[in-house]
């Protein structure tokens, strides 16, 4: 049986798109220096740096002393989170981030709660969604950070980040968002206009794991978490990854060209997958749908089944797709994300996420929904429930 | 007054994996299950529900949440048809595929002595993370046992 890989999990990672893996090749090549050098390999590598550094400036409007390279969007959250309340800690000690953030958020933020800060969890909706009035009403005199990401990673769902935002400025709260699963998937060109922080990872939009990026508007009070050099303007110590950076910058590029499009392409083929889906398999229910969400994740609740079975009855069919999300895999108990929307265990187990991308066909799509319906009714006729 | 700052983080402790001197890292297998463990998953044994069965139990494991019911069919002492059904992981679906194949035709009092390791030792092995997951089939098992006994004292 010849089988080919079907990739459902493009909020896991995705595959490295030509022109990063182009622009990161001379690196491997000879060009190895160190862009803190005064030599011309250091000034080579300097160039590229600042290169990468002036194309990401270019597709958010910013200056480029506002990109911060990280190591990625893990690394990028701690420094936001971190380095904002560790600024503003004599103005104030209580954060606001949402009940659906990332690990990477939400495990610094209880971080931060256990050294004296304190923190709310801002609910969400049915829907997955954070209600502004909500956090309105939850900010203090001594507010001083408010972070919610763009569009989350299980759901898809949209987050009213705008809205947010502009509420934090006319208090003169930071403005975080973790746009990490949002960047190549909704225009963020005109960010700074509603967020101070801005969170990017590299591996998520074709680009090499290993890179990422903290938009900081200037001006906006951030202590340095990585001390050891004057790298990144002194706020993240340590030699730049010269070649995963260009990877990134070279992605990003694609990322943001023929957005539109590409957004109309995959929408539309989710949109069978989902109709296929609600077709053939009864007992199912997707997750954030009456939320605007990004064009390509579908997260579904198929009752009576577990999701691992699931999973790993498609995996040994070849395809990929994941269970809540990929950083729980190997963490028993249902999803956070889906918990918080008021699922039940029982229904949260029986979630998976499938996240479509640019590789994705008509045909991909379905056999995977053909694939689900056998191994739903698999399943289901070996059920206790 | 001293600092009451005592909560440090300590990972836990790192030395606990390490390889002794020269030895090879371990070989991941590409499939996170062995291949009895998938064979026991996709096409699990003894499938199925029992009318008028002499023992039944429905167990649960809280943790995670899975869940499964079995069957026995007893004449004199012998289990002489055993039958499952399960909301679970791979691990649990296979774990108590093997339980069952082991219990059946199996006296009671020696079916009694079965354990979790029995089971994942019959499947040669299966991840460490997912060890808990066999507790569920001979946990069914000895319940189903005592529920046998129960309902066989009331008769007598
Ligand atoms: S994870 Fe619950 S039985 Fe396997």
């Amino acid at each position: 049986m010849s089988r080919q890989t079907i990739y459902f999990d493009h909020n896991a990672t995705t595959a490295l798109c030509p022109e990063a893996r182009q622009a990161m090749l001379p690196f491997f090549e000879g060009e190895f220096g160190n862009p803190s050098s005064y030599h011309h390999l250091g000034r080579k590598a300097r160039a590229s740096l600042q290169a990468s550094r002036y194309g990401l400036a270019d597709i958010f409007n910013c200056g480029p002393g506002e990109v911060v390279f990280t190591s990625g969007g893990t690394e990028a959250n701690n420094m936001a989170l971190r380095g904002a309340a560790a600024a503003l800690r004599r103005r104030g000690r209580h954060i606001i981030v949402s009940a659906i953030e990332h690990h990477s958020v939400l495990k610094t933020a209880e971080a931060l709660a256990a050294s004296g800060y304190d923190v709310t969890f801002a609910p969400v909706d049915d829907q997955g969604v954070v209600d502004p009035q909500r956090v309105a009403a939850a900010t203090r005199p001594d507010t001083i950070l408010i972070s919610v990401m763009s569009a989350n990673n299980e759901t898809g769902a949209l987050q009213p980040v705008h809205e947010l935002g502009k509420l934090s400025r006319r208090q003169g709260i930071v403005f975080h968002t973790d746009a990490v699963q949002a960047f190549g998937k909704i225009d963020l060109g005109t960010v700074f206009e509603w967020a101070d922080l801005v969170t990017l990872a590299s591996h998520k939009i074709y680009g090499p794991a290993g890179a990422g990026a903290l938009l900081v508007r200037n001006g906006t009070p951030l202590a340095s978490v990585i001390t050891g050099g004057h790298h990144e303007r002194g706020l993240r110590g340590g030699t730049e990854n010269i070649a995963a950076i260009a990877g990134f910058a070279a992605a990003s590029l694609q990322a943001v060209a023929g957005l539109d499009e590409k957004a109309a392409r995959i929408g539309s083929l989710r949109d069978r997958f989902e109709a296929r889906l609600l077709e053939d398999i009864s007992g199912i229910c997707i997750n954030s749908r009456d939320a605007r969400r990004v064009h390509n994740t579908s997260n579904i609740c198929f009752e009576g089944v577990e999701s691992e079975s699931v999973l790993l009855h498609l995996d040994l069919l070849g395809i990929c797709a994941s269970a809540g999300s990929a950083c729980t895999t190997g963490e028993p108990g249902p999803s956070h994300v889906l918990r918080a929307m008021g699922l039940s265990n029982m229904q949260a187990q029986g979630a998976l996420r499938f996240s479509l991308g640019r590789s994705t066909t008509a045909e991909e799509v379905d056999t995977v929904a053909a694939a689900l319906a056998g191994i739903v009714e698999k399943l289901r006729s070996l059920s206790s429930l | 007054m001293q600092s009451e700052d005592t909560d440090e983080h300590c990972p836990e402790d790192l030395s606990a994996d390490e390889p002794a001197p020269g030895e090879q890292p371990p070989e991941e297998p590409v499939l996170f299950y062995n291949e009895t463990v998938i064979d026991h998953f996709t096409s699990p044994r003894n499938v199925g529900e029992i009318d008028n069965p002499d023992g039944f139990a429905l167990v649960g494991d809280p943790a995670c949440g899975d869940q499964m019911k079995l069957w026995i069919r007893v004449e004199g002492g012998y289990i002489l048809d055993i039958k499952f059904k399960s909301f679970g992981c791979p691990g649990a679906i296979a774990t108590s595929s093997m339980a069952t194949m082991l219990a059946m035709g199996m006296h009671i009092d020696d079916a009694r002595l079965l354990t979790d390791d029995d089971v994942v030792r019959a499947l040669g092995g299966i991840p460490a993370n997912k060890e808990h997951c066999s507790l569920m089939g001979v946990g069914a098992l000895h319940a189903a046992i005592r529920d046998y006994e129960q309902r066989s004292s009331k008769k007598l």
